[in-house]
């Protein structure tokens, strides 16, 4: 069964900013290049701009900040805050907004200078005041206990979480847009300094700055524009809880959830996807929604990613850009999942571009685990 | 000091008397963890509190690496209670590595920063 909205809007323009550091420019200014790329890419302004779908790590308002900082006034916004989640979620907001008619231009962008303003994590957000008394180091604590989990119920080794992370610089070594280009072993990962057990400093997402940003439009003009259209075919979100200590089967997230909706709105499967961008801010992240995606059963991810199976000429391509842990993480990395799987399927990929995608998977994860959302993007050949 | 009414300070009063009690629902029987005005199992209101037996055991756990300039390294793990409901806290009186999952452990009221917490330790064999 297929969603009513599905194909109901379109990728006309993605474009980003400030990758790797950004010296001298705040969060909002990388937002505000990012958005520029992306418009640009689209052929159009922002003047053009009537829907604005933001949210940054700083301030209680991110969204007015940036339409104020952007000079529009945009008649739909959408500010949501789920986490680095966000901007997969906003596809949905933007597409019911879009075909609704609230908006005509939908404007997701984002952007952060986290790592030349101190390489401290920015964050609005207070610690869980039942959680805090015990210092956990978040998000990593939170993570690391999710990971020792799955080791300790499906027997997933240190050794299937590097080979992750050595993936995802296979790939990002082509990607001249990647931050972190050296080659990576699983021996590197492993000898890594530990951060939290089980996890090093290599089954960690880096820390950047950059910006991204992605323009949509109703499905009906989709052809008035430069770059080929890539079309939402289905998304879909479920929030399970906010603090790691809610969290019911650390072994299990909403992904199970969301990407079941997602595929059954597109109308497609996990066998029919060709390119798989995931939220990988640690190396568990990407076996975990491997598993709740569908592309492998629950406890098999581990052996699912070992020996490159994931990388560059493996059996699945996953995160073709190097993803969080090796091309790009600015806090939150959800808009970098949206942008890769519209570009694998647009053709100009940054790095390696795969040939002939009609079908991309961008999932988003937010909070500790705690936010899934999962969207399939398609080319024309898909309506 | 007002009498406590809120769930949050039933549970903070009774652990500076050195007391560790839970939340358990009168509607469906569960008990719940954090406390709260509200059952998240059946959305019933009527919560009463019960002493804790203290009994649980390990759930997942971590070691936050510190440098030992820093105070070192210590854990930070996730504690299954008897009564069904999890929390995060710390296994004290072993090293922090030495913290396994399954690992049978006992409460105690320890102090943070000043303000009393449940932490654990293991339990006697
Ligand atoms: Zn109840």
């Amino acid at each position: 069964m297929t969603d009513q909205l599905r194909g109901k809007s379109t990728i006309v323009g993605t474009g980003h900013a400030g990758f790797g550091e950004a010296h001298g420019l705040t969060a909002y200014d990388v937002m505000a290049q990012s958005a520029l790329a992306a418009l640009g890419d689209a052929g159009l302004t922002l003047s053009d701009v009537d829907g604005l779908f933001c949210t940054m790590m700083e301030d209680s308002m991110p969204a007015l900040m940036a339409a104020e900082y952007l000079g529009i006034q945009p008649r739909f916004i959408d500010g949501t805050m789920s986490g680095g989640s966000s901007f997969v979620n906003y596809l949905t907001s933007a597409t019911m907004a879009l075909d609704a008619g609230l908006c005509d231009v939908a404007l997701i962008v984002y952007g952060s200078n986290q790592r030349t303003a101190s390489g401290k994590l920015v964050t609005a957000s207070r610690p869980p005041a039942y959680e805090a008394p015990y210092n956990p180091r978040y998000p990593i604590s939170a993570y690391a206990m999710a990971a020792a989990r799955h080791m300790h119920e499906y027997g997933t080794t240190r050794e299937q979480l590097a080979d992750v992370a050595v993936a995802a610089r296979a790939w990002a070594q082509h990607n001249p847009e990647a931050f972190e280009r050296g080659p990576l072993t699983r021996e590197d990962v492993l000898g890594a300094r530990m951060v939290g057990d089980p996890l090093t400093t290599r089954d960690c997402c880096l820390v950047t700055d950059g910006g991204g940003a992605v323009v949509l439009v109703r499905a009906d003009r989709a052809r008035d524009f430069p770059k080929p259209p890539v079309y939402v075919l289905g998304s879909a979100a479920e929030s399970s809880h906010r603090q790691i200590s809610q969290m019911k089967d650390f072994t299990v997230t909403a992904a199970r959830a969301s990407g079941k909706r997602a595929f059954a709105a597109a109308g497609v499967s996990p066998g029919d996807i060709q390119a798989v961008e995931l939220y990988d801010a640690f190396t568990i992240n990407t076996i975990l929604f491997l598993e709740d995606l569908g592309f492998c059963a629950k406890g098999e991810g581990g052996a699912f990613v070992e020996n490159g199976r994931i990388a560059p000429d493996g059996a699945l391509p996953v995160n073709t850009n190097g993803g969080g842990l090796s091309c790009v993480h600015p806090g939150m990395y959800g808009i970098f999942t949206v942008i890769e799987a519209a570009r694998q399927i647009r053709g100009d990929a940054p790095g390696i571009q795969l040939n002939d995608i009609d079908l991309a998977l961008a999932h988003g994860n937010g909070g500790v685990l705690s936010s899934q959302v999962t969207a399939i993007l398609g080319s024309q050949a898909t309506l | 000091m007002p009498d406590a009414t809120g769930p949050d300070q039933i549970f903070q009063r009774a652990l500076a008397d050195k007391e560790i009690v839970l939340p358990r629902c009168d509607d469906c029987g569960a008990f719940h963890f954090f406390p709260r005005v509200l059952c998240p199992h059946c959305h019933g209101t009527a919560i009463s509190w019960k002493p804790a037996s203290g009994k649980g055991r390990v759930h997942t756990t971590t070691v936050v690496r510190r440098k030992p300039e820093r105070g070192g390294d210590y854990n930070v793990c996730m504690v299954e209670l008897e009564e069904g409901v999890r929390m995060m806290s710390r296994v004290e009186g072993v090293a922090p590595g030495d913290v396994v999952i399954d690992m049978a452990v006992t409460a105690f009221v320890g102090e943070a920063e000043g303000a009393p917490v449940v932490l654990f330790r293991p339990a006697e064999a």
